[in-house]
């Protein structure tokens, strides 16, 4: 499977080799388990068996969740309140699988950014990158159609407000906000398509998981050094890597016993802290919340969408430009989906011929800022859309903008960037090295 | 620098970043101290009794409280009644029959819905203003000064001003946990019911009683949910140091050649 040279599985009792003639399904689980894995993987590597546990409990948590729900305009708020009361274990379940939503996107935006740091979408794992970004698409897709589920005020009205981005389409809108609800507004119908899609998704995501594993096993993990491991033998590569089971099993495995800690006591002790408290008001189309909020994790996005008003120079343009066609609601929804589409080109955005940000100084810089950017968006899309919060998104979006089409295209041109290392072992090396005699890494220079 | 303001401001995100907003914005909460805050905190059995009072006494004349089963009233980390008190207590309440007509209800019924048409159901209320915590709306509040729901609702019952407005032939009341004007009128005062095991009903009593009795009412499996809390933790934490030390005992040998090599 792998490009890396390694041992395969040889079958070798009787049994096994008339199996392995028929269907090589035991060397498939072996050689994925046994893959090369670069020695010098550091902590920000563990959020992708984060992620693939949180897919699982998710679906695992969903399935007994809708043996207990109703899917009724009428009867969804109470079959909630059901199995909050009733149904043996039903708080815990529930509280599961709403804060496994907000630990499934806290793990993918660390693992996103984690990426973007250590340039994991450069040549040759573009496609990697794409069917990530696939998976991150459906993932919010499928978490603002569960938030529906429970039909309280803000579930009500956020399905109104969401789906009213795609009414704002010049000419086709309405038609296609209409396709989306299944009627002229949010009603039982909306609730029952969101509720069949909430159950159908999660599947095509693990199908993407799949295609994402063996995409990212063929080209080798990418690693904080971004030097490539060597393939000339195999004793060449095991020099670079460590297979990895037990090695990185083990390790993720603590990570992720770690994460879940956190994780657990969150959702035992304070388990609607990142929900909205309108949520618990069953839904009621004759009364619109004073704020309506999305979960936290699209409040970047949301902050983005909101930015740019009928006041801003690029929407005057815009709309002048377009004889009136885009106007501020659209120029919005564009930059939403933009601003998620720009991260999607990253492969071909960044034009530096150093794929690691180690061993980028500016880049450094620029990228800690996208950070701070993102965190900034995200506390900017929960206030109200009114000075300064407005502006303080303006200059947000315009960043996030500037760093994917302005900054990463030019910084490969006029960066200098510092010599990564021979080799992962040389990284690997030096970093117990500085470990042991209490240096950072980063200051050794690469031999 | 930048990297460091990155890496606090990724931490504030985990803090913050929370529900902001809600009913009451600008208001003020008083921080009551409830038996059921903390790691360990469960409800108080007689405290819900007497909140119970209070609503079926005062409250319930407007409000529903639909989601509730009288038969969770036997609860043994709620309210506790006696399963022969609970069933006398729901024989005083009557449900539709189905068949137009009325009959008093049993232990499975559910208590009855809102008979004002603005009164709101009062089940999940102090689940759903447990919102209003500042600052800035990063909810440090409730993180740290455990306020919620329960809190608001009392400071909502003791915080009339008793300034009187008329808007449109109605009159609406100032409230200061809500931060406005409301429609409820003021409805508790001193000694407006008698509490069986005779403490005091002070309002500022029946207000934090009923409370807590709504704080019972919206999230029931309170205590067990922290039990399960401290198991996982715990559990976690033991594994996690046993995976701590297979870890560094799997990857000494990779680490020791590496040194030396």
């Amino acid at each position: 499977m792998s490009g890396i040279p390694h041992d395969h599985y040889e079958p070798k009792t009787g049994i096994e080799k008339w199996l392995h003639r028929r269907l090589p399904i035991v060397g498939l689980v072996y050689d994925t388990l046994m893959i090369p894995t670069p020695k010098n993987l550091n902590w920000w590597w563990i959020w992708g068996i984060v992620l693939a546990f949180c897919l699982a409990l998710q679906i695992v948590t969903g399935i007994v969740l809708v043996m207990h729900y109703t899917p009724h305009a009428d009867m969804a708020f109470a079959s909630v309140e059901h199995i909050m009361r009733d149904v043996n274990g039903g708080y815990m379940l529930r509280y599961l699988h709403a804060n496994g939503a907000s630990l499934f996107f806290f793990a993918v935006y660390i693992h996103i950014f984690r990426g973007l740091y250590y340039g994991s979408y450069k040549a040759p794992r573009e496609v990697t990158w794409i069917i990530g970004m696939l998976i991150y698409l459906l993932m919010m897709a499928t978490g603002f159609m569960g938030y529906v589920l429970p039909w309280g005020q803000m579930s009500f009205w956020g399905a109104t407000v969401i789906t009213g981005l795609f009414g704002a389409i010049p000419g086709i809108g309405e038609p296609i906000q209409q396709w989306l609800l299944g009627g002229p507004a949010v009603g039982n119908y909306t609730l029952n398509r969101f509720f069949s899609l909430h159950y159908l998704l999660p599947f095509v995501i693990a199908g993407l998981v799949i295609l994402h594993i063996w995409a990212f096993h063929h080209t080798g993990n990418n690693n904080p050094s971004g030097v490539e491991v060597r393939r000339g033998s195999k004793e060449e590569a095991e020099k670079d890597t460590l297979p990895f089971w037990p090695y990185f099993v083990i390790k993720d495995l603590f990570a992720l016993v770690l994460v879940l800690l956190v994780f657990w006591a969150i959702v035992a002790y304070m388990p609607n802290f990142l929900g909205h408290p309108d949520n618990y008001v069953m839904a009621n189309p004759l009364s619109t919340p004073a704020h309506i909020v999305p979960e936290w994790y699209f409040l970047p996005f949301y902050a983005i969408l909101r930015a740019f008003t009928a006041d801003v120079w690029v929407v005057m343009f815009a709309n002048w430009i377009s004889f009136g066609i885009i106007d501020a609601k659209f120029f919005g929804v564009l930059a939403m989906f933009g601003a998620i589409a720009v991260m999607a080109l990253t492969p071909w955005l960044d034009t530096s011929s150093v794929r690691s940000g180690r061993h980028r100084p500016m880049f450094k810089s620029f990228f800690w800022l996208l950070v701070v950017d993102f965190v900034v968006l995200m506390w900017a899309g929960a206030m109200p859309a009114e000075p300064p919060y407005s502006t303080i998104s303006l200059i947000g979006a315009a960043y996030w903008f500037a760093y994917f089409l302005v900054i990463l295209p030019l910084l490969g041109v006029l960066e200098r960037p510092t010599t990564p290392p021979a080799s992962i072992e040389a990284d690997f090396k030096a970093k117990v090295k500085a470990k042991k005699s209490g240096v950072a890494p980063e200051q050794i220079p690469a031999e | 620098m930048i990297r460091k303001l990155a890496l606090s401001a990724l931490a504030a995100l985990t803090l913050g970043s929370a529900p902001a907003l809600a009913a009451g914005e600008g208001g003020h909460v008083h921080d009551f101290a409830f038996s059921f805050e903390g790691p360990f905190g469960t409800y108080d059995r007689n405290q819900l009794q007497r909140g119970l009072q209070v609503y079926n006494e005062v409250c319930s004349a407007c409000h529903g409280l639909s989601l509730v089963s009288f038969r969770a009233l036997t609860d043994e980390t709620g309210p506790a009644l006696e399963p022969d008190v609970m069933r006398a207590f729901a024989a005083e309440h009557e449900v539709e029959d189905g068949e137009g007509g009325y009959r008093a209800a049993g232990m499975t019924d559910h208590f009855g819905h809102s008979t004002l048409e603005n009164a709101p159901d009062l089940s999940l209320m102090a689940k759903a203003r447990a919102g209003f915590h500042g600052p800035y709306g990063l909810g440090i509040n409730q993180l740290i000064h455990g306020m919620g729901g329960a809190e608001y609702i009392a400071s909502f019952l003791t915080g009339f001003t008793g300034e009187e407005t008329e808007m449109a032939g109605a009159l609406f009341y100032e409230n200061s946990a809500f931060g406005g004007n409301v429609a409820m009128p003021p409805v508790l005062m001193e000694d407006l019911v008698e509490y069986s095991d005779g403490t005091p009903a002070t309002e500022e009593q029946m207000a934090q009683d009923v409370a807590a009795f709504l704080m019972w009412a919206a999230e029931p499996r309170l205590p067990q949910r922290k039990m399960w809390g401290f198991i996982g933790v715990l559990f976690l934490g033991l594994l996690a140091s046993l995976l701590y030390l297979t870890n560094k005992r799997l990857w000494a040998p990779v680490k020791d050649a590496a040194k030396h090599g």
